[in-house]
């Protein structure tokens, strides 16, 4: 079977096995859960090393009709590009099952519907990057709300249920807008060479359309993919919908969820927009700079661990919008590994953050003090995820941080040199907390808080070691990004600048 | 003057005759069988002939024929689809309606009179909605095949007269019930008398009161199009009061909440197959040459009622209302695959028109179960934490919600998206865009619900979740399947739909 879509059949059996696990054996429920998510993420490596890296079209393809009348076809396979994508999902699901071992006991409902939400979302994340049918990624894009919102409204903590309605109301409104421009591409190309959604012909039909036509579909992807990033102004559901779901939910929502909005600006916006992409580059540029530096001054304001986290993931995802924008290899190539590993430093940061915050009871930054005498190996951990947060050398998103301002620099300097400040403000917002939280005198309340157990160690420790492993050696991910993203710009004629000192002589 | 006996196609014209059969018969049986035994006799009586006829029009589906009545009827593939719809839909609603708790002892007594006190007492049940829903059904055959302007006004009257009498049959709240079945009936008549002075304005236009006459007056056009624009005008009302379109909507939000909800869900879905079957092909036949004269008109009431309706839901408090208002955005989304006149729009609004009908049916059918000591419960606050009470029953609903909102697995989506596309297809740029943002809109209250049901805390007055009876649960469990199937494995019906689906002429 194809490997796709074995993955993404994997949780939905894994859902119905814990489906009839009777509900009050939640161990049994939550080993089936993370038995499942291990598998998937075994057989997400097993594809990594399948994968061809040379070879820039898609692979582990398989297509099959779904909707012949409408030309709409259950069609997947991931370039380098959707392939580290998943990756990082797979990876993340186990740690985030076994390192939110409890979560779903606050929750509204029983433990059994939490597993069964978090393995329809994992198949539905597969689906979503890997379908290559423009139809088929909108039915995830769309579905996978559901879930999320669910996990959100039901587990969650403070005004939950707002929270999630915030989040699905701006979503859905970004996806309708989507869905008008979906059906815009579908009826021209209908009228060049019959319906189709099929992503590599639509990417043909901008030849066909006014710019006028253009701009507004591009507007319709774009503004989607700018609530789910989230860029400034449309950011504003991310930090209610973090501080209330509970940590492994914002692991999924903040590192893979958003990631789709990022994904879909390369896989769609740029792939079928060419002209309006280039048209908007510099608007959203402004705004790509807007978010980093609006994200980490409010990260410095926060008062509240979860929110902090979420702002800074706000300017973290302007970084990404920039290197994508910038529309050179190197700002591709870091924007894409910047996914990946902001994946990796916002679940290490959601996940010791949310042990702090179940240990104390309480999520105030300043009820914190003097973790590291009590908390030693929790406390290193989130200096550590603190430090990969705000790409430190050695670490890994130092390598796509430096990228992404050296791509963006060649062709916007402006951009990236005030995007720069973003790496300043970043050392303030991880340092303050960090010195707050972890470093001191043991501040009262905080004396008899527990160290981490076996259990939060074996789910922390391979995303810290992925984020120092990658810090010194990006490569094997690099060797796979690389070609996608040249491949990527050159379909669309998109060239690197010529080194203008060189020019220059 | 020799007298030429009129030449019928029995075998086409069996489904509406043996309805109207099964009706008299109904009658009959209240005239003469003894009351103990009527409801079972009734019930079998009407369930027979429904799937008797349903039967004998799968009999002919393959026939066509522009003459099935003296030119009064005409057979072909988009009538047998539509017929199949409301067949399908009236015995999903008859189920419903056999659960008799929703229905007045004696529909005569006067509301808190000796009789009615009496009638209770003596556990008197009213036996005389079968054969009521029986005609109703009949005329809502005949609607979207007739031909002719007075067959289609004597099928007006079939399928109106018993609906105005049923709305007025409900157990508890009998005042507002028979306040709604009058206002039914005096605005109802209203638009009767609209549409009859419509059809003598075309009848004067043309020379000719079938369809296929009008149309050649347009072809030729020898006549005098004020008359003509009058006529479309005056007839349009009458239809469009019938599908409750803006601004001929007000009876409706009253009526389905005054009615008993069995009947709610029955008139909300069938009437509205059978209106639109009729508005089709008048404008798809009839007027399709004239498209100058009314196109404008019915896009601007197609925005305006898709607007309306999805804004002023927003601020309902009962759940019949919301509904209300939602079915009339949902006969706005549908007036766009009208306006598109296209065989693909024609397409996509039988596909919507059953995928709707059957979802609403359903969700009615739901409402019916949430009961309290006196009757249904029907204000939106004492739904909150129905999730808990039920997770069943609440999760089902929110199911038919999501479908409302078009959300993709759904039938609701497959619908939205294939009239949006025939819409913009068409030209329609402008009901592209207000149907989007539309829907967007209508999201907001459809979640809100949902919110309601599964975050909020249950408030505890009594309001429970009924076990439904046996047929009840058919309803809602078969309305569940088909739209789930409608909203995954769509291709077969689609398909079907594409090469059945046409207008003889």
């Amino acid at each position: 079977m194809n490997a796709l879509t074995s993955m993404m059949l994997l949780p939905l059996l894994g859902s119905l096995l814990v489906a009839v696990i009777p509900s009050d054996q939640v161990l049994r429920i939550k080993q089936a859960a993370l038995g499942t998510t291990v598998l998937v993420a075994i057989s997400g490596v097993m594809a990594w090393f399948k994968f061809d890296s040379e070879n820039t079209s898609f692979q582990f393809v398989q297509i099959a009709q779904w909707i012949p009348s409408f030309g709409i076809n259950y069609a997947v396979g991931v370039d380098g590009l959707a392939l580290v994508l998943i990756l990082m999902s797979v990876l993340l699901a186990p740690i985030v099952v076994l390192a939110g071992w409890n979560e779903s006991e606050g929750g509204r409902w029983s433990a059994k519907v939490f597993y069964i939400l978090i393995l329809v979302l994992e198949t539905m994340m597969i689906g979503v990057f890997a379908a290559t049918d423009v139809f088929l990624f909108y039915v995830f894009f769309e579905a996978m709300l559901i879930p999320v919102y669910f996990l959100i409204g039901g587990y969650g903590s403070g005004e939950r249920a707002a929270a999630a309605v915030k989040f699905l109301l701006y979503s859905l409104f970004g996806g309708l807008l989507m869905l008008a421009s979906i059906i815009g591409l579908y009826v021209i190309s209908g009228t060049h060479g019959g319906h189709t959604f099929d992503i590599g012909q639509l990417s043909e039909m901008h030849k066909y359309m006014s710019s006028t036509t253009q701009n507004l579909l591009f507007l319709g992807f774009f503004i989607a993919f700018a609530i789910k990033a989230p860029v400034w102004p449309l950011h504003t559901w991310l930090p209610d919908a973090a501080a209330s779901a509970t940590p492994g939910t914002s692991v999924l929502l903040l590192g893979v969820l958003d990631k789709v909005g990022t994904f879909g600006m390369i896989r769609f916006c740029l792939a079928l927009f060419p002209d309006a992409s280039k048209t908007f580059t510099p608007v959203i540029m402004v705004l790509a700079v807007i978010s980093i530096l609006y994200g980490a001054f409010l990260a410095i304001g926060a008062r509240d661990i979860k929110r902090l986290i979420a702002y800074t993931s706000i300017s973290h995802f302007g970084f990404i919008t920039m290197g994508i924008f910038a529309m050179t290899t190197q700002g591709h190539s870091g924007a894409t590994l910047y996914m990946f590993n902001h994946g990796f430093s916002t679940a290490a940061l959601f996940l010791v953050a949310g042990w702090m915050i179940s240990r104390r009871g309480s999520s105030t930054i300043a009820d914190f003090g003097g973790l590291q005498r009590v908390t030693p190996v929790m406390a290193w951990s989130f200096f550590i995820a603190g430090m990969s947060s705000l790409a430190l050398p050695g670490l890994s998103s130092f390598v796509s941080e430096f990228l992404v301002l050296v791509g963006t620099y060649t062709r916007y300097p402006v951009a990236a040199i005030i995007a720069t400040f973003g790496i300043v403000l970043a050392a303030l917002y991880i340092l303050i907390p960090v010195q707050k939280a972890l470093h001191g005198p043991t501040t009262p309340g905080n004396e008899n808080l527990r160290d981490l157990n076996l259990r939060e160690k074996i789910a922390i420790g391979p995303v810290i070691a992925v984020i120092i492993a990658l810090g010194f050696y990006p490569a094997p991910l690099l060797n796979v990004i690389n070609p996608a993203s040249a491949h990527v710009l050159e379909v669309q004629g998109f060239t690197d600048p010529v080194p203008s000192e060189s020019a220059g002589k | 003057m020799s007298f030429t006996a009129p030449v019928l196609n029995y075998a086409q014209l069996a489904p509406m005759l043996i309805i109207l059969g099964g009706a008299i018969i109904g009658v009959l049986i209240e005239a003469f069988a003894p009351r103990a035994s009527r409801h079972t006799s009734q019930l079998f009586i009407t369930v027979a002939s429904l799937v008797t006829s349903f039967a004998a029009l799968m009999q002919v589906r393959t026939q066509s024929s522009a003459d099935a009545a003296m030119g009064s009827v005409a057979f072909d593939g988009a009538g047998v689809l539509l017929q199949a719809s409301i067949l399908i839909i009236a015995l999903l609603s008859v189920f419903l309606i056999a659960d008799q708790e929703n229905f007045t002892a004696m529909p005569a007594a006067v509301p808190g009179s000796h009789e009615e006190r009496e009638s209770l007492q003596l556990d008197l049940r009213v036996t005389e909605v079968y054969p009521l829903t029986l005609f109703a059904v009949a005329g809502m055959l005949l609607f979207p095949v007739s031909t002719d302007l007075i067959t289609l006004f004597v099928a007006l009257e079939v399928l109106s007269l018993p609906l105005y009498l049923m709305a007025g049959l409900s157990r508890r709240r009998r005042l507002m019930s028979q306040e709604s079945a009058l206002k039914y009936f005096l605005l109802g008549a209203f638009s009767s008398a609209f549409f009859l002075f419509g059809a003598a304005y075309l009848y004067g236009y043309s020379g000719s009161i079938t369809f296929t006459g009008i149309q050649a007056s347009v072809v030729g056009g020898s006549g005098n199009d004020v008359f003509l624009l009058l006529g479309i005008a005056f007839i349009s009302v009458g239809l469009l009061f019938k599908v409750g379109a803006v601004p001929f909507h007000a009876w409706s939000p009253d009526v389905y909440q005054g009615a008993p909800t069995a009947i709610t869900g029955f008139m909300a879905a069938a009437t509205k197959v059978a209106a639109f079957g009729a508005i089709l092909r008048i404008f798809y036949v009839a007027f399709a040459n004239a498209e100058w004269q009314w196109k404008p008109a019915l896009v601007l009431i197609a925005i305006i009622t898709m607007v309306f309706g999805s804004v002023v839901a927003i601020t309902q408090r009962d759940v019949k209302r919301m509904l209300a208002y939602s079915s009339i955005a949902h006969a706005g989304f549908l007036l766009a695959g009208v306006i598109a006149l296209s065989k693909s729009g024609l397409d996509a609004t039988i596909f919507y028109l059953f995928a709707y009908g059957i979802a609403t049916v359903g969700a009615f059918g739901v409402v019916t179960l949430v009961r309290d000591s006196s009757g249904e419960v029907t204000d939106l606050n004492r739904w909150s934490g129905l999730g808990k009470r039920s997770p069943l029953v609440a999760s089902v609903f929110a199911f038919f919600l999501l479908a409302f909102a078009g959300i993709p697995l759904t039938s609701g989506f497959i619908g939205k998206f294939s009239i949006f596309s025939s819409a913009y297809e068409s030209g329609s740029t402008w009901i592209l865009i207000s149907g989007v943002l539309s829907s967007a809109i209508a999201a907001f209250f459809y979640i809100r619900v949902i919110v309601l049901m599964f975050f909020k805390d249950p408030v505890e007055d009594g309001t429970s979740v009924v076990i439904p009876s046996a047929l009840t649960t058919i309803t809602i469990a078969v309305s569940t399947a088909i739209t789930v199937i409608l909203g995954v494995f769509p291709a077969p019906l689609i398909n079907f739909i594409e090469s059945t689906a046409f207008f003889i002429r």
